[in-house]
């Protein structure tokens, strides 16, 4: 059901990178459908317990704020100021160099100028100079100051929902300045005032409920899981255990609930329980946390916490040993740089051995939580598993870097490492466009919906046209990733902008390769599709 | 309309140099009270900001990495671009600080008829901002010459390198041309580039006017109005150790350059220059990417509203008993 009638080629026809001269400080926007996302529904505000539940649509003309609106945002900001050096520091040195300025990938599929990170940013600083330092009261407007004004709100709703919190900006700023960090600081102040989406306040609503984004309860995750667990079998021919909520396993593995419950992300989800049944892995599935995504983190650093509180809580409750955690994004720049800070210190779990190599990983002694591409790359490295390659012969691989693993782990070569051990055919998309600039997929950060659908296209440009040109060039008919959101979004993405490309995880590749003790004779890759001759 | 206001100011300093040192001979204010002034802005100014971005704590780990991250022992990591220990981040820091490499990264992407994206190296910024910066840096330091008798001897050794061609006399300073060059070029590329010319505030050209017209005035001195070298390295001295004398003849290119660094000096603490400061501090960039290796304690953490498991389990037991989930407390023994 997509909102945007635009062609490809309209679409792109359209972009240029010469802004128009105006005075950015004038805040002007216009919802258009197709380029924003709908409002949280009061119902789950109100269960989070947020402020100011009400109906309401960006297009109203009164969004019906409250009546001291403006001195709860100015409040909120010198509070956030005193909390974060980083929003202080941010707010103080950026020089307007413009390095940042096209490596968005929104302004790169927009060519709006308010898209360019140093934009993006001097809209919230436009204010904090107008409130908070000394030069706009000597220059005044030509300090680049601003006064608050609803339309300022409309318009940082407008541009900071425009922002996927990837972060390669900031790989290029001379200052590190990351427009993520005030991106979800500027989310915050505007939730204060009721302003947030329903892609996300519904998801966290559901995930701090039932355990999970998708709002599934315990027996419906079970029988999901099962669901899998008898696919595997008739595909191989083995009855795996895929034990819930069991205590005393040495290993709790958390993933995102896109992979029961979506696909492609399912067919990883296969490639998991193959995978742990083929090396005896003691471990548990939690039906309380069965979420590793987190959307809270897309729109405040409580709510952030409120969801990952599951994690360690549940691992305590089953006494296992460590955390093995599954593909995805947001979910893994939440446990590297944000889980022990926020809900540890993990004393009560054991520094993370692979039961099958004896690797002890020392870079996880703290958090005790291990990425399913770090334990896999040692499980191969160590010989423990085996794999026929060409199982996927009928596919030419290529690998996005999900933004999140490459730029806040720097987890960029224990995928390919797998990957190249799982497959002949492996071709690296140009460098500009991968590790660590990598391109987000433009639906990152709670925006991958069907009503901001031109947006996500817009956003996902740089991506497609890095997979068009290994497809144009290579033949490439296959996209890995390790992002339950880009399995999602990058689909319609490639569909739009590319066609003739599949999507999947990396251990949906894994799950194809691995040869089961006892497997039937296999015919068929995970999907159903048959392997190459 | 930035832009000329930035000029307009720049003209308006320099007339009141003129006015006020050359004609009502505030000699006293322009060569002893502004420049003691400025100085002390300069250091409180800077010293309050430092101190106000260090009350702000750094409650999460947050580096951005560039390169790949220490786990498996087989795996290169990458020290500098994904450092794990002290030692990486001064070098990533270092790198940053002196040779600006983010900027080194930097790129320029365009679209080929409509469809096709492109990123070509750019590297112009990079070499401006760094001919700039480290001319200015050099310019710095020569001028201890005129604050400092003896000559400290790197200053020297400075003057000499710098003055390496030996072209004129007096000598050609490299950094004179290079600081010129390069200045123009960062004033060019505001104004040729769309993109900046649509960002670029007062206060962005401000500093490269103010700046230009200092380095302009210093090369008119040096090279083409001779002053009197003697009468200025007096004045200097006196100021430096605190035994200021208001200087006799010295001309109004002088005061004029005297005055604009003043001005550069004191409007430093209020604005985007604290930049110098601020790297330092940057959260981005000066943190290991050891997130899961050490935790990293947040002194307010602060307590949230959390959904337990207990909580969880009364309002699923039923379901979760159903379906053959275990639970902690059964309510089979009461349904049955």
């Amino acid at each position: 059901m997509s909102e945007s009638k635009l062609k490809p080629e309209e679409l792109a026809g359209n972009i240029k990178y010469e802004p128009k001269e105006k005075d950015w400080l004038d805040p002007s926007v216009e919802f258009k459908h197709g380029v924003f996302n709908y409002s949280g529904i009061p119902k789950n505000v109100e269960y989070l317990q947020q402020p100011n539940p009400r109906k309401w649509q960006p297009t109203d003309k009164d969004w019906q704020l409250p009546e001291n609106w403006k001195q709860i945002i100015l409040e909120g900001l010198r509070d956030r100021l005193h909390r974060f050096r980083s929003l202080q520091i941010f707010m103080d040195i950026c020089v307007r160099c413009g390095a940042c300025a096209d490596k968005c990938h929104f302004f790169l599929g927009s060519g709006d100028p308010k898209n360019m990170p140093v934009l993006r940013a001097e809209l919230l600083r436009s204010v904090y100079r107008n409130d908070f330092t000394l030069a706009s009261k000597l220059f005044g407007k030509f300090s680049g100051s601003r006064e608050l004004t609803v339309d300022v709100i409309k318009e940082w709703f407008y541009y900071f929902f425009q922002c996927t919190q990837c972060r390669r900006c900031s790989v290029f700023c001379p200052y590190g300045i990351d427009t993520a960090e005030i991106t979800l600081l500027v989310r915050e102040l505007l939730n204060l005032i009721g302003i947030n989406i329903d892609w996300i306040i519904t998801p966290v609503a559901n995930s701090f409920r039932t355990g999970n984004h998708l709002g599934i309860q315990p027996h419906g995750f079970k029988d999901s899981i099962d669901f899998a667990v008898d696919e595997l079998e008739q595909i191989t021919g083995i009855k795996v255990d895929a034990p819930i909520n069991k205590k005393g396993a040495e290993i709790l593995f958390i993933t995102p609930s896109a992979d029961y419950f979506g696909t492609p992300h399912y067919y990883t989800l296969l490639g998991y329980l193959a995978l742990f049944h083929e090396i005896g892995l003691d471990y548990t599935w939690s039906s309380y946390a069965s979420e590793g995504g987190n959307f809270g983190s897309f729109i405040s650093h409580d709510l952030m916490k409120s969801l990952n509180a599951k994690i360690y809580a549940e691992a305590k409750r089953l006494g296992v040993k460590w955390i093995l955690g599954g593909e995805c994004g947001h979910m893994w720049r939440v446990i590297h740089q944000y889980m022990d800070t926020l809900n540890g210190p993990a004393d009560f779990l054991e520094v993370p051995v692979s039961p099958v190599t004896g690797t002890r990983f020392e870079n996880t002694r703290s958090t005790k939580m291990v990425h399913i591409c770090e334990f896999t790359a040692d499980l191969i490295k160590n010989n423990k598993i085996k794999l026929d390659k060409s199982r996927n012969d009928h596919r030419k691989i290529t690998f996005h870097d999900s933004c999140n693993p490459a730029r806040a782990l720097g987890l960029i070569e224990e995928p390919r490492y797998i990957i190249k051990n799982v497959c002949n055919n492996f071709f690296e998309m140009p460098e500009n466009t991968i590790k660590e600039q990598t391109f987000c997929c433009g639906s990152g950060s709670g925006l991958g919906t069907d009503e901001n659908f031109e947006m996500r296209m817009r956003g996902g440009l740089p991506r497609a046209n890095a997979v068009k040109f290994v497809k144009e060039k290579h033949g490439v008919n296959f996209l890995g990733c390790i992002c339950a959101i880009d399995k999602a979004t990058l689909p319609p993405l490639i569909d739009y902008w590319v066609g003739g490309v599949d999507v999947g995880g990396v251990h949906e590749l894994v799950g194809n390769a691995l040869i089961m003790n006892g497997e039937k004779e296999r015919t068929t890759d995970l999907r159903g599709e048959p392997f190459s001759e | 309309m930035n832009i000329i206001f930035s000029l307009l100011t720049i003209a308006v300093l320099i007339v009141l140099a003129v006015l006020g040192a050359g004609t009502i001979k505030l000699d006293f204010l322009f060569g002893i009270i502004f420049p003691y002034a400025a100085v002390s802005v300069f250091i409180v100014g800077i010293i309050s900001r430092v101190i106000k971005w260090a009350k702000s704590p750094v409650p999460f780990h947050i580096p951005t990495v560039a390169g790949q991250q220490k786990s498996l022992p087989w795996i290169k990591s990458s020290k500098l671009e994904s450092p794990s220990s002290t030692p990486g981040v001064i070098g990533r820091m270092a790198l940053e600080i002196l040779l600006f490499r983010s900027l080194f990264r930097n790129t320029k992407s365009g679209l080929i008829d409509g469809q096709k994206l492109v990123y070509g190296s750019s590297k112009y910024l990079w070499l401006g901002a760094i001919l700039f910066h480290w001319s200015l840096l050099v310019i710095f330091l020569r001028h201890f010459r005129l604050f400092m008798q003896p000559v400290p001897s790197f200053v020297l050794m400075l003057q000499n390198i710098d003055g390496f061609f030996q072209i004129g006399v007096p000598e050609l300073y490299v950094t004179d041309i290079l600081i010129t060059a390069a200045l123009l070029y960062l004033i060019y590329r505001r104004l040729a580039d769309a993109k900046l010319r649509y960002i670029s505030l007062a206060s962005d050209y401000f500093p490269l006017f103010l700046i230009l017209s200092i380095a302009a005035t210093g090369i008119l001195m040096r090279y083409f109005y001779r002053i009197d070298i003697l009468k200025i390295k007096e004045f200097a001295v006196g100021l430096f150790s605190f035994h200021p004398s208001v200087p006799q003849g010295i001309g109004i290119l002088f005061y004029i350059h005297l005055f604009l660094v003043c001005v550069l000096v004191s409007y430093f603490p209020f604005s985007k220059l604290l930049h110098m400061a601020g790297i330092f501090l940057t959260p981005t960039r000066n943190l290991a990417n050891n997130s899961r290796m050490k935790r990293h304690v947040n002194p307010w953490n602060r307590p949230v509203r959390v959904h337990t498991y207990d909580e969880y389990e009364d309002e699923f037991r039923d379901k979760m008993e159903d379906s053959g989930l275990p639970v902690e407390k059964s309510n089979s023994l009461e349904r049955n």
